[in-house]
């Protein structure tokens, strides 16, 4: 039992993150932490999901937001227009985003290194563009939630309670998602990606559905996450959908945990989004807040690239075994 | 109509030799150092800042201003290399992208709490010039003109000088030119210098008909991604080929759409063109 | 035959690195393929393993014409190979490098399955200490006995060496070669590429010499010793090739 037990024990530390973030508002009775755990759940659901693509395929996307503003626009609009339920909507969210990965993944999976990462730069450039002028989605103004559908949830209240509850959901899926795909077979394949893609071709591993499948999987969390995210913020619009800070953001937040593990992206995302709420309350920082951020990311690159958790693992082999 | 359509051309192609000159920093980092400069967009804002305040500041005409800001530029290029770039040179993409992206997000932090958010503008008047039917602003004129100076002068250092030489070799091939003696470091860092003095007067020159903030760079730094593309990624001359093109489509959409459509067919060519022909429009090598 | 390659031929640009090579393996035996540097022998690995497609000729593995499919295709249906520089995961464990032969080549295991391959094949290549530790951590005699064992692990019917033996001590040497018999003891057909010439020419049932891109000679060790066209393109020396079958 107690072998078994340590044997996941990077599942179980990540789940135990997850939870103490997630009751953390329900114990102390606080919306205003609630406000607070919700961007932190949020932004550990994005940078758990990236770190599919990014840390165990070794492929860097930097417009990953897109399949955040994708999910988010097909959701909002199946609220606003078709009436449909927020589940409904986060699911035609989350499978909206994973359409859009799976046919992206088929034309850009075959670049490599730096050009696929300017590849997902145009493709979020686009797509925002495009959108902007897609009538259906309000184009540049965007669409507005008649405050109406919130009564359906027994009001405003109720409904923000809600969706907190569906994000923690969210955030505990992605991070049994992240963990088995860690640990699969399927995943394994992933790694050998990673490290070398065309030896891992050679062994046998079937590198381009491997490949779109991962980017297939890193992009359905984000389309869900945006459609509550959206249903929640009450508005829409391309800047809000698809800002490239956001995409960036989640890359730093993998690199502090440390890419590649299951439980680098929880921390790195929760210790990112204390450390924002800190310097924007901090009189001393408040203005300072883009470029303390900035100083921070380049310490970590420079000198700890691995991150917290790969760091960890190379300084203390013996951890290795169960640290993941 | 007519008039209208030569006048958007003329617009468009006067403003891509200033963005070529911009793509062409990015691309020369890129192709001597496989760095993807993702602070080249916050490097430009600088040049405009810079030529703003020495001008409405120190009352130095924004022409001299230029030189002087270029000369900032390449110094500045040159400390942040060694700060941001230099021991990460040799590291997996990742950490050159986002090396860079740190530098980025100082300079927007800080120069937001600096500069604010407010627009800006040059209060630089030099009338304009008739064409036939055509009325063509001064300001972009001279642009386009000190734009297709800047590149000829690159063309010729690169060509002809003795570092120019050391880029070149390092280019084709760092570890052979470090064995014949070249010095890398110094070769990388003066690129980077290159590159951001590159961007830096380019931004400089279009402060001097655009109002801008430091948020600006953005979508400079996008359009150079675009131009160097379609140029071909470490192909400097090609950028201005690339400039010139992206000048075209800025100049002859809004003719036949609405202006907003234009980022859209400039981003979905841009990913067509890696993924058709990764080395641009004009071949190149690899 | 367990292959045949029939009229194989490549080009790179101008350079002509392959012309019209053809020849039958029967299933079982060890086939030595060697020849100057610049023969194209790894490019005749390439394009047998799927790396390259071949400009003419039709590469034929286990009765299906396999020209120009993918390298996975050709793992999944029975091929290893290891490389000449040598291509570890580095970021993964030994056993985990084995593992991967084992889960996506033609074993197809299950991971606790691949686990119990990448043991027992650890052991036989004397890996097993260093199953824990990082890939990249290993020395080069090392990381060759990963590469073989990842292709071992795969549990392939036609295995391409390409020279496992180059940079190793003689007594390295001698143990890679007790572990390319035992892998053939194990009914696994072998080509290997190899510039240790005593050592392929006590392996192999058969040899195959490549110079310029053309076999110029195929036949049983002895007769490649004596063939007049090798010894003038290739081996030089006369002597050399009688020395060499002594294992001096």
């Amino acid at each position: 039992m107690s072998k078994k037990f340590f044997q996941h024990a990077s599942l179980w530390l990540s789940l135990g993150t997850v939870l103490v973030i997630g009751l953390w508002p329900i114990v102390t009775h606080n919306a205003l932490n609630r406000e607070t755990a919700f961007t932190v759940l949020s932004a550990v659901a994005l940078a758990s999901s990236l770190n599919i693509l990014l840390g165990y395929t070794g492929y860097v996307s930097f417009g990953h937001v897109v399949f955040f503003g994708f999910g988010g626009y097909v959701g909002f609009y199946t609220i606003n227009v078709l009436g449909w339920n927020i589940w409904m909507a986060m699911l035609a969210g989350g499978l909206a985003a994973a359409l859009l990965a799976y046919l992206l993944g088929v034309a850009i999976l075959r670049l490599r290194g730096a050009y696929f990462a300017l590849a997902t730069i145009g493709i979020n450039e686009a797509v925002r563009a495009f959108i902007n002028n897609f009538a259906p989605f309000g184009g540049p103004t965007g669409m507005t939630l008649n405050f109406k559908i919130y009564k359906a949830y027994g009001g405003a209240m109720h409904a923000l309670q809600l969706v907190f509850y569906i994000m923690v959901g969210l955030t505990i899926i992605v991070t049994i998602l992240s963990y088995w795909v860690r640990t699969s077979k399927f995943g394994l394949g992933l790694l050998a990606i990673r490290e070398d893609e065309d030896a891992a071709e050679v062994m046998g591993v079937i590198t381009p559905s491997a490949k779109n499948w991962a980017f297939v999987l890193s992009a359905i969390i984000p389309g869900m996450v945006g459609a509550i995210y959206f249903f929640k913020n009450g508005t829409i619009e391309p800047g809000l959908a698809f800002p490239l800070r956001t995409s960036i953001e989640m890359i730093v937040m993998i690199m502090l945990g440390g890419q590649g593990t299951v439980l680098g992206p929880i921390l790195g995302a929760a210790g990112y989004e204390t450390m924002r709420d800190y310097l924007l309350v901090s009189p001393l920082f408040k203005n300072l807040q883009l470029a303390i951020s900035g100083v921070l990311l380049l310490l970590i690159v420079l000198f700890i690239p691995r991150g917290l958790v790969g760091w960890l693992r190379q300084r203390y082999p013996k951890v290795r075994r169960w640290l993941i | 109509m007519m008039d209208a359509l030569i006048r958007s051309l003329i617009d468009g192609l006067l403003l891509g030799f200033v963005y070529g000159i911009a793509a062409m920093g990015l691309t020369l980092i890129w192709g001597v150092m496989n760095v993807i400069n993702l602070s080249h967009g916050s490097l430009i804002a600088l040049g405009m800042f810079s030529v703003y305040y020495l001008f409405v500041g120190l009352g130095i005409h924004p022409y001299i201003a230029l030189v002087l800001t270029a000369v900032l530029g390449l110094i500045f290029g040159v400390i942040i290399y060694f700060i941001a770039v230099h021991r990460v040179i040799n590291a997996p993409e990742l950490s050159t992208l986002l090396a860079t992206y740190s530098v980025n997000m100082m300079i927007l932090g800080i120069g937001t709490a600096i500069f604010t958010t407010t627009p800006r503008n040059i209060p630089l008047d030099l009338g304009s010039i008739q064409f036939g039917e055509t009325v063509v602003t001064m300001t972009r004129l001279i642009a386009a003109v000190i734009s297709v100076g800047v590149a000829v002068g690159l063309f010729l250092f690169l060509k002809y000088t003795r570092p120019g030489r050391y880029i070149r070799a390092v280019t084709d091939n760092r570890d052979a030119a470090e064995i014949v003696g070249v010095p890398s470091a110094q070769v990388l860092a003066l690129t980077f210098g290159l590159g951001t003095l590159l961007a830096a007067v380019s931004g400089g020159l279009i402060a001097t008909f655009f109002p801008f903030t430091i948020l600006s760079g953005e979508t400079y730094e996008l359009k150079s991604f675009v131009i160097g593309v379609l140029g071909g990624l470490g192909n400097p001359v090609g950028s201005l080929f690339g400039g010139l093109i992206l000048g075209l489509i800025e100049g002859l959409v809004p003719m036949a759409m609405p202006t907003t459509w234009t980022p859209v067919l400039e981003f979905v060519l841009f990913v067509l063109i890696l993924l058709v022909a990764p080395n641009g429009l004009f071949g190149g090598e690899e | 035959m367990i292959l045949q390659v029939q009229g194989v031929t490549k080009r790179f640009g101008g350079l002509q690195a392959l012309t019209q090579v053809t020849f039958d393996l029967p299933e079982g035996q060890i086939l030595g393929l060697i020849g100057p540097n610049g023969a194209g022998k790894t490019t005749l690995f390439n394009v047998i393993d799927g790396v390259y497609k071949p400009d003419e000729g039709r590469v034929i593995f286990l009765g299906e014409d396999v020209t120009g499919k993918k390298p996975y295709y050709l793992a999944k249906k029975g091929l290893a190979r290891t490389h000449q520089i040598v291509r570890p995961l580095n970021e993964l464990t030994v056993r985990e490098n084995v593992m991967v032969g084992a889960c996506f080549g033609h074993a197809s295991a299950n991971l606790s399955t691949a686990a119990k391959i990448a043991d027992e094949v650890l052991d036989l290549l004397g890996l097993a200490p260093k199953a824990n530790a990082l890939a990249g951590s290993l020395n080069v005699a090392q990381k060759k006995r990963l590469e073989m064992a990842r292709a071992i692990a795969s549990q392939p019917k036609l295995l391409l060496l390409d020279e496992v033996l180059a940079g190793l001590n003689p007594s390295e040497i001698a143990s890679m070669v007790k572990t390319v018999r035992a892998v053939r003891d194990r009914g696994i057909t072998i080509i290997m590429i190899e510039h240790v010439m005593s050592a392929i020419m006590n392996l192999s049932d058969r040899i195959l010499v490549l110079d310029f891109g053309k076999l110029i000679a195929e036949g049983t060790p002895e007769e490649i010793a004596n063939n007049e066209k090798v010894i003038q393109a290739y081996l030089g020396d006369p002597k050399l090739a009688e020395r060499l079958m002594k294992g001096e």
